[in-house]
C-alpha cells in the first residue's frame, strides 16, 4: 500500500524533467548555430504575437489583417504599436470616434513585443532610435518655422491641441515625450496625415521635437493658462467672469439700502 | 416736505398716472421708507464703522504693497490654488494694489447708500416745444433775411452758386480713383504654370512622389515663389499659390477636377478656402476630409475637393499635376479657376 502510494507532487516532478530533458535536448540540437540576440528576439516576436492574440486580435484579426471594429496593422510599423500602446490609445477603451489617450496596460516589456511582432508583419515606421531624437544640434527657430507649417494647423500654434470635425480633435503636445511625438508624426495616427521620413527628414522632426520641448518648458506667468488657446478662452473668461461681476457691483450700486 | 417733493398723491391733478395740463406721463413714486441708519443710531454708528473699516483696509493695501514690492522676489513662482502657477510678486502688488483701489470705491458707495440724506424728488422741466410767438419771430427773420440777401433778383449770383456747389464733390469722386488700379486678372491667376516643380512650404525642397506615404500631407509651394516675393517684396503670391500635397489609396479617390490630375493617388489642390480665405490645412487622413479653422467649412479631397460642411460655396480648386523625369512633382498647368474667396467680377 505504502509503495504505491505517489506523491501528490511526483506527476508535477516528472513532467518537469521531462520538459526540462527535451528543452534541454532541443537546444543542444537545433539552438547552437542561431546567435543569441536573434533567438531573444524571437521570443520576443513570439511573446508579442502571444499578447497580439488574447488583447488585439478580438478587433484587428487573428492574423492583425484587420476586421470591421478595427483597421489592418500590417505595414503599420513599430511606431504605430509603440505610439498607440504606450500612450493608453489601444486598447481601446471604448468605441468612439478617437481613441483617447489613456494609462499603457502594458508594460515596457510587452509593448516592445507587442511592436516587434506587427513589426514581422510587413514594412513599417521603426522606432527612433536615441541617435534619432536627439535634439542637442536642433535649431530652434527652424523647428518653429517647420511647427507653424505643418503641426500649427492642428495643434494650435502653443501646441495646446485643437478641434476637428465630427468630434475628433488634435490633442495638445504639452505632455508627449520626443519618442511618441516622432513616432505620431512617421505613423500618423488616427486623423493626423503621415509626415514620413522622407517627407520631413529626421533633422528636420528634431528642429521641431526641440521646438515643442521649448513650448513645453515655458512657464506660464499669468496663472491659470485657460487651456493656452489665445483669445477664444481668454475672451469667453472674461466676458462671462469679467461682465458678470460688474453687472453684480451695478446692481449692489443701484439697489435701495435698508 | 411739500407736496410736490413726495408727489405719491397727484401734485399736478394728475388721473390715471396723466398730467391733465400737459399730457406728460407722470409715474407715481413708491412711498419712502426710511433707512434702518435714519431710524437707529446703533445702525448709523455700525455703518459709520464699516464705512471707516473699508478706508482702512485700504490704507492698509498700500503699506502692504509697499511691503511685497520690496520683499516678494521678482522670480519667485509659487502655485496658487485656482489661479495656477504664477509670479508671486505679480499676485501680491496686483492683489494689494486693486484691492486698495476697490476698498476706497466700495466705502464710498456704501457711505453714499447708508448714511448721505436719502430723498426721493422730481426735478422740473419745461415743455420741450417754443412758443408760438417764437416761431413766428425766427419764421419772419428769416425771410427777411432772404428777401435782403437778394437771392432772388440776383440771378446770376444764385446760378454761379449752384453751379459751384453741384461741383463741388466732383474732387471727393475723382479720389475713388486712389482705390484702383483695378486688380484685373490678379485675381484668377497664380504663379502656378506648366513645369513649375512643387516644393516643400519653410524649407524649399523638390518633392519625389514616392516619397509621399499614403496618408501623408505636405505643405508645398511653387520652386519661384522665393523669387518672385524677391521681386515683388510682398508675399501676395505666397497668399494664392500656397498649396497642400495628400496621397491616398487611388482606390479611394471617388472623382477629381479633371482627368489624371493626380499622380498615383497624389493630388493637390489650394491651400486658400474659398469661403474667406484662411489657410485650409487640416487634412484628417481618414475621411480624407479637408477642415477650415476660420468657420468650419470642410472639404472632400477624395471627390474633387467639394464641400461637405460649412459656409464655403465653392469646391477647393483641385492643382493638376504629375512627375519629371526624375520623378519630382511638377505642377501640369496653373489653376484652372480662381484661388481663394469669391469676388464681385468672378461670376
Amino acid at each position: 500500500m505504502a509503495i504505491n502510494k505517489r506523491h501528490p507532487l511526483a506527476l508535477f516532478a516528472i513532467l518537469f524533467v521531462a520538459l526540462g530533458t527535451t528543452g534541454v535536448a532541443y537546444a543542444t540540437v537545433s539552438g547552437s548555430t542561431t546567435p543569441k540576440v536573434a533567438a531573444k528576439s524571437e521570443t520576443q516576436v513570439e511573446q508579442g504575437k502571444q499578447l497580439f492574440l488574447e488583447g488585439c486580435s478580438s478587433c484587428h484579426g487573428l492574423a492583425a489583417q484587420g476586421a470591421s471594429d478595427g483597421p489592418s496593422l500590417i505595414g503599420v510599423g513599430a511606431a504605430s504599436v509603440d505610439f498607440q500602446v504606450a500612450t493608453g490609445r489601444m486598447p481601446l477603451a471604448a468605441p468612439g470616434v478617437q481613441a483617447m489617450p489613456n494609462m499603457s496596460s502594458y508594460t515596457d516589456e510587452e509593448t516592445a513585443a507587442l511592436a516587434a511582432y506587427i513589426a514581422t508583419l510587413g514594412a513599417g515606421p521603426a522606432i527612433p532610435t536615441e541617435e534619432m531624437l536627439d535634439t542637442t544640434n536642433a535649431e530652434l527657430a527652424l523647428g518653429g518655422e517647420l511647427f507653424r507649417t505643418n503641426c500649427a494647423q492642428c495643434h494650435g500654434a502653443s501646441g495646446s491641441g485643437g478641434a476637428l470635425s465630427e468630434g475628433r480633435y488634435a490633442p495638445s503636445l504639452m505632455d508627449s515625450s520626443a519618442k511618441h511625438l516622432y513616432e505620431a508624426m512617421v505613423s500618423g495616427p488616427q486623423a493626423m496625415p503621415v509626415f514620413a521620413d522622407s517627407t520631413i527628414s529626421v533633422e528636420e522632426k528634431q528642429h521641431i521635437i526641440a521646438y515643442v520641448a521649448e513650448l513645453q518648458s515655458e512657464k506660464s506667468f499669468g496663472g491659470h493658462s485657460l487651456g493656452r488657446l489665445g483669445p477664444v478662452s481668454e475672451g469667453l473668461f472674461i466676458f462671462v467672469a469679467g461682465l458678470g461681476v460688474l453687472v453684480i457691483a451695478a446692481v449692489w450700486i443701484g439697489a435701495k439700502a435698508k | 416736505m411739500n407736496e410736490l417733493e413726495h408727489p405719491t398723491g397727484d401734485p399736478y391733478g394728475a388721473k390715471d398716472g396723466k398730467d391733465l395740463v400737459s399730457g406728460i406721463t407722470v409715474f407715481p413714486m413708491e412711498p419712502h421708507v426710511p433707512r434702518k441708519a435714519d431710524i437707529d443710531p446703533k445702525a448709523a454708528i455700525r455703518a459709520e464703522r464699516q464705512v471707516a473699516t473699508m478706508f482702512g483696509l485700504s490704507s492698509l493695501m498700500v503699506i502692504l504693497f509697499v511691503v511685497a514690492f520690496i520683499l516678494v522676489p521678482a522670480d519667485l513662482l509659487i502655485d496658487a490654488p485656482i489661479i495656477g502657477v504664477v509670479n508671486a510678486n505679480h499676485l501680491a502688488i496686483g492683489f494689494t494694489f486693486g484691492m486698495a483701489i476697490l476698498l476706497i470705491g466700495l466705502g464710498a458707495i456704501h457711505w453714499a447708500k447708508k448714511l448721505m440724506p436719502d430723498e426721493e424728488v422730481i426735478q422740473e422741466r419745461h415743455a420741450l416745444t417754443s412758443s408760438n410767438e417764437e416761431r413766428a419771430a425766427v419764421q419772419s427773420s428769416l425771410q427777411r433775411g432772404a428777401a435782403e440777401s437778394g437771392f432772388r433778383e440776383r440771378k446770376i449770383i444764385r446760378r454761379s452758386l449752384l453751379g459751384a456747389l453741384a461741383l463741388f464733390p466732383v474732387p471727393l469722386i475723382v479720389l475713388l480713383r486712389d482705390l484702383g488700379p483695378l486688380p484685373g486678372t490678379r485675381l484668377r491667376e497664380t504663379i502656378w504654370d506648366e513645369g513649375i516643380h512643387l516644393v516643400t512650404d519653410a524649407t524649399y525642397k523638390k518633392i519625389k512622389a514616392s516619397d509621399i506615404p499614403i496618408g501623408g500631407l505636405i505643405n508645398a509651394v511653387p520652386e519661384n515663389l522665393l523669387e518672385v516675393e524677391h521681386e515683388e517684396h510682398n508675399l501676395n503670391q505666397r497668399g494664392k499659390a500656397s498649396i497642400i500635397i495628400v496621397r491616398m489609396d487611388p482606390a479611394d479617390i471617388v472623382s477629381q477636377q479633371g482627368e489624371a490630375w493626380d499622380y498615383q493617388g497624389v493630388l493637390a489642390f489650394s491651400k486658400i478656402c474659398t469661403h474667406l480665405g484662411c489657410p485650409t490645412s487640416l487634412y484628417q487622413q481618414r475621411t480624407h476630409h479637408l477642415l477650415c479653422p476660420c468657420h468650419q467649412s470642410t472639404f472632400d479631397l477624395a471627390d474633387s475637393g467639394n464641400v461637405v460642411f460649412g459656409p464655403a460655396a465653392r469646391r477647393m480648386p483641385q492643382l493638376a499635376i504629375t512627375v519629371d523625369a526624375e520623378g519630382y512633382l511638377v505642377a501640369q498647368s496653373g489653376f484652372n479657376e480662381p484661388v481663394g474667396p469669391s469676388f464681385w467680377e468672378r461670376g
